[in-house]
């Protein structure tokens, strides 16, 4: 039965070349759309970490109290960095399972071989609990022990890529680089670790970069040389100090801090520990203001952060929209078609077929189209997945993919979409009095 | 024309009707919103930076192995000497940064030290003498920097600049009521006096975040002895080209210890202005394609429908045309048909309009949608339904009055 009307529902499509063009590009054009935007919000909006996400956390301390965020929109939020004090203060009290303080750095290197120019990396100063805190894979080698921080040691974690370029890709734990001028021994050399967004420092990242993270140090290593940050550096008022080391000693805020707890009670007493830091030091006389701590867990953080552009979001909004208008288009169009069949449909109903049978000889043919237009859509979704580097940034552009996921949900909504835009169609179609049909005819 | 019996037709095909209606409605929502973005984001593509930027490109170089601010400053000394004397180059100026390079400070600036209390926030570009004439900014009261006044400082040091000069923008913010040269301005706890007011100068973030302060710069005499520096060059007219193509192994010839990247490095200032404004263009595109694709599919639907029920009434056509209807009341009435739809979509879509308007304003950056839109979007789709209309219409008053007679 299923074939019939199938094999009917394509010969009904025939009948009406223009008509049944018209549907499938409309379908078509309406799925490539959406699912283009998709593509592109789910690039940037996925979970970077998903099997640990809900155990890394990223603490807040208001440490520059109402007045340092006065202006209307930060609705009391406290600063989202840390300053340097504070940020050591919570290393040295080690409460969760990891944590690292990080900030970025943009050093150079200076190749051993003296054909190449020198290069310029981006990169992290870390703590060691940074790589079991993440999972980051290793290639060659591993992160370096807790003693390493202690010991402020002179050694580097580099990315493949940069392994690539300096080493051949062989395996370089034990070799020396040349970082800003110092030698750090390679202990470990990355596998293909580059996520987007940088979730562990959206702050001094913006999310999504361009920018590759070649190379990780010890935070107390890069403090101990004087290793710059590079990237912002928030002040609700003047260092008192001048220079890098000024800065240490600021309130200026320019740290990233994680931490990971693995269950509630953890998280609980992490809060404890954090609201009774700040009590002691507005105790010592450093704060003023009512405690305003802020204990978020990644995705809550990504999300307040907005981490996801806005525009990727309004896209998404308005290429729904045009899905829906094509949906309404593509009901009228369906119902016109069908209702011109009504004198078929009256003599189908007279021979005695149900109101079922009709349903699912409509369904069915709406059902085709759909698939149709799924079809072109996959090709314009290929398309516009391709062009999207055209109109959106490279840094978010790139990060968009079609995948057999993808073309399975182009071709289903399509399906589904056209089906239920031929619902009402269908149910106006099973409604025709054969009687009328017959007698008019 | 009577408009009573199409209302009678269009209760027969109530379904239909809705249908046409609706989907105009989503459509002027749609179209309208997409309208003011694209006018938004064209208009910030077109604002002005102030700078001449035809002639100009910019080279980022970062210094090898953590030279001393001594050093530093010979070697960017010798940079600028070096490059000053290449052929093809005007002139030539070392800064922390420039405007839509996206990275730069800022501060605020105000009438008191206290920097709690500040008038205005502001860009922040340490340059020296050269940067007026090499970016080819207004000088529109006061003086240039002079030669002497430019000093150096250390990429965190603190800063108390005694002269400094600002944009126009932020001479009326800090002194409404009249001319800024000469007055005193806390930019740092110490005071500087204005000694010169330049036209416009943007700033080096084009984020909507930074919008209200995009035209309130502040340039400082000095020269900043940072690991990265940028190298703003003027070429002369027609050599700007040949410049950027040579630049890079002429300042590594002078000195190898830098990185230049081989991508980014050097720019030229059309590059810079089309990667600041890449999403800003992109969404603009994105939402003309849209609404296009939007206009067309509804234009089709419209069309398709139309047809349809020309072809269903062929009788009733015929009818009215054998008891004396002209093949100009047949158009007339379906196109009367179509605006009396058209104009319930409209009304229905302004109010989508408006409310999608207040739905993305709650939920982003957007301002209130501008009744001109609407208006505009009102008259596009009115006038594509019945530009949509007219060809099966056009078929419909071709029908002859002998269909009457027939029983099929």
């Amino acid at each position: 039965m299923l074939g019939y009307y199938i094999d009917l529902a394509i010969r009904s499509l025939k009948r009406s070349r223009g008509l049944t063009a018209l549907m499938i590009l409309i379908i078509g054009f309406g799925v490539a759309a959406s699912m283009t935007s998709y593509s592109v919000f789910r690039a940037v909006s996925g979970d970077p970490i998903p099997w640990k996400s809900s155990k890394l956390f990223v603490p807040q301390i208001d440490i520059w109290g109402p007045k340092g965020h006065s202006d209307a929109t930060s609705n009391n939020e406290p600063p989202d960095a840390f300053d340097y004090i504070d940020a050591v203060a919570l290393m040295r009290d080690h409460r969760g399972r990891y944590q690292s303080a990080m900030y970025r750095v943009s050093p150079s290197i200076v190749p051993a071989d003296a054909h190449m120019h020198p290069i310029n990396v981006g990169g992290h100063a870390v703590y060691s609990e940074f790589f079991p805190m993440l999972d980051v894979p290793f290639k060659f080698g591993t992160g370096w022990g807790a003693d390493g921080d202690a010991r402020r040691a002179s050694v580097a974690v580099i990315s493949g890529k940069l392994n690539q370029k300096l080493f051949g890709g062989a395996n370089s734990v034990g070799k020396t680089i040349d970082i800003d001028g110092k030698d750090y021994r390679v202990v470990g050399v990355l596998g293909d670790w580059n996520p987007k967004p940088v979730f562990y420092d959206v702050v001094n990242t913006g999310g999504f970069t361009s920018g590759q993270e070649d190379i990780f140090l010890p935070f107390t290593r890069a403090i101990d040389v004087g290793m710059p940050n590079d990237g912002n550096t928030n002040c609700s008022e003047i260092p008192k100090g001048s220079g890098f080391v000024g800065l240490q000693q600021s309130s200026c805020v320019w740290i990233a801090y994680m931490v990971q707890l693995d269950d509630k009670a953890a998280v609980s007493a992490y809060k404890e520990y954090l609201d009774g830091y700040f009590r002691d030091q507005k105790a010592a006389g450093r704060f003023s203001w009512p405690l305003n701590n802020r204990l978020r867990d990644l995705p809550a953080w990504l999300d307040a952060e907005h981490v996801v552009p806005s525009d990727t979001k309004i896209s998404l909004m308005v290429a729904l929209g045009l899905l829906i208008a094509c949906l309404v288009n593509t009901a009228g169009l369906l119902l016109a078609k069908f209702l011109r069949r009504s004198g078929e449909i009256g003599v189908r109903r007279a021979l005695g077929a149900p109101k079922a049978a009709i349903y699912l000889q409509f369904l069915i043919e709406a059902g085709v189209v759909g698939l149709s237009g799924g079809v072109l859509g996959l090709l314009l979704t290929w398309l516009g997945v391709l062009g999207v580097g055209l109109v959106l940034p490279k840094e978010i552009s790139s990060l968009a993919r079609v995948d057999l996921g993808l073309l399975a949900l182009t071709l289903t909504v399509a399906v589904v979409a056209t089906m239920l835009s031929g619902l009402y169609p269908t149910f106006r179609a099973s409604r025709v009095q054969p009687a009328l049909q017959l007698k008019t005819n | 024309m009577q408009i009573r019996p199409i209302f009678a037709t269009l209760r027969h095909h109530k379904a239909g009707t809705v249908l046409i209606a609706l989907q105009i409605a989503l459509t002027l929502a749609i179209v309208c919103n997409a309208l003011f973005i694209i006018q938004q984001r064209v208009t910030r593509l077109a604002q002005p930076s102030g700078l001449d930027e035809a002639n100009l490109l910019v080279v980022q170089n970062q210094w090898v192995g953590r030279p001393t601010a001594g050093e530093i400053s010979s070697s960017m000394a010798a940079d600028l000497d070096t490059l000053r004397r290449m052929p093809g180059v005007a002139n030539v100026y070392a800064s922390n940064s420039y405007p839509l390079s996206g990275s730069g400070i800022a501060y605020g600036i105000g009438h008191s030290p206290d920097k709690r209390k500040f008038t205005s926030t502001t860009a922040i570009y340490f340059l020296d003498q050269n940067a007026l004439p090499t970016l080819g900014l207004k000088l529109i009261a006061g003086r240039n920097f002079n030669a002497d006044e430019i000093r150096e400082i250390g990429p965190r040091d603190k800063i108390a600049p005694s002269v400094i000069i600002v944009t126009s923008t932020l001479a009326r913010r800090l002194f409404p009521d009249g001319s800024a040269v000469g007055k005193i301005a806390y930019v740092s706890d110490k005071p500087s006096i204005i000694v010169g007011v330049v036209e416009r100068m943007r700033s080096s973030s084009v984020d909507s975040s930074f919008a209200q302060w995009v035209d309130a710069s502040t340039l400082l005499p000095f020269r900043q002895l940072a690991n990265t520096t940028q190298y703003i060059v003027r070429a002369q007219p027609g050599q700007l080209a040949a410049v950027a193509a040579r630049i890079r192994s002429v300042l590594y010839a002078a000195n190898r210890l830098r990185v230049i990247s081989p991508k980014e490095g050097v720019r030229t200032f059309a590059d810079v202005r089309a990667l600041a404004y890449k999403s800003d263009r992109g969404m603009a595109i994105l939402m003309a394609s849209v609404s296009l694709v939007l206009l067309g599919v509804t234009g089709a639907g419209i069309v398709g429908l139309t047809s349809f029920w020309v072809g269903q009434r062929r009788k009733q056509i015929g009818v009215r045309r054998a008891l004396g209807a002209t093949r100009h009341d047949i158009l007339s009435y379906f196109l009367t048909e179509n605006l009396l739809i058209g104009v319930a979509g409209v009304v229905l879509g302004g109010l989508l309009a408006i409310g999608l308007n207040l739905w993305l304003m709650q939920q982003f950056e957007i301002g209130r949608l501008a009744p001109g839109y609407v208006l505009t979007g009102v008259a596009m789709l009115l006038l594509l339904g019945q530009a949509a209309v007219f060809a099966p219409a056009l078929r419909a008053s071709r029908v002859p009055p002998v269909e009457a007679t027939r029983s099929v």
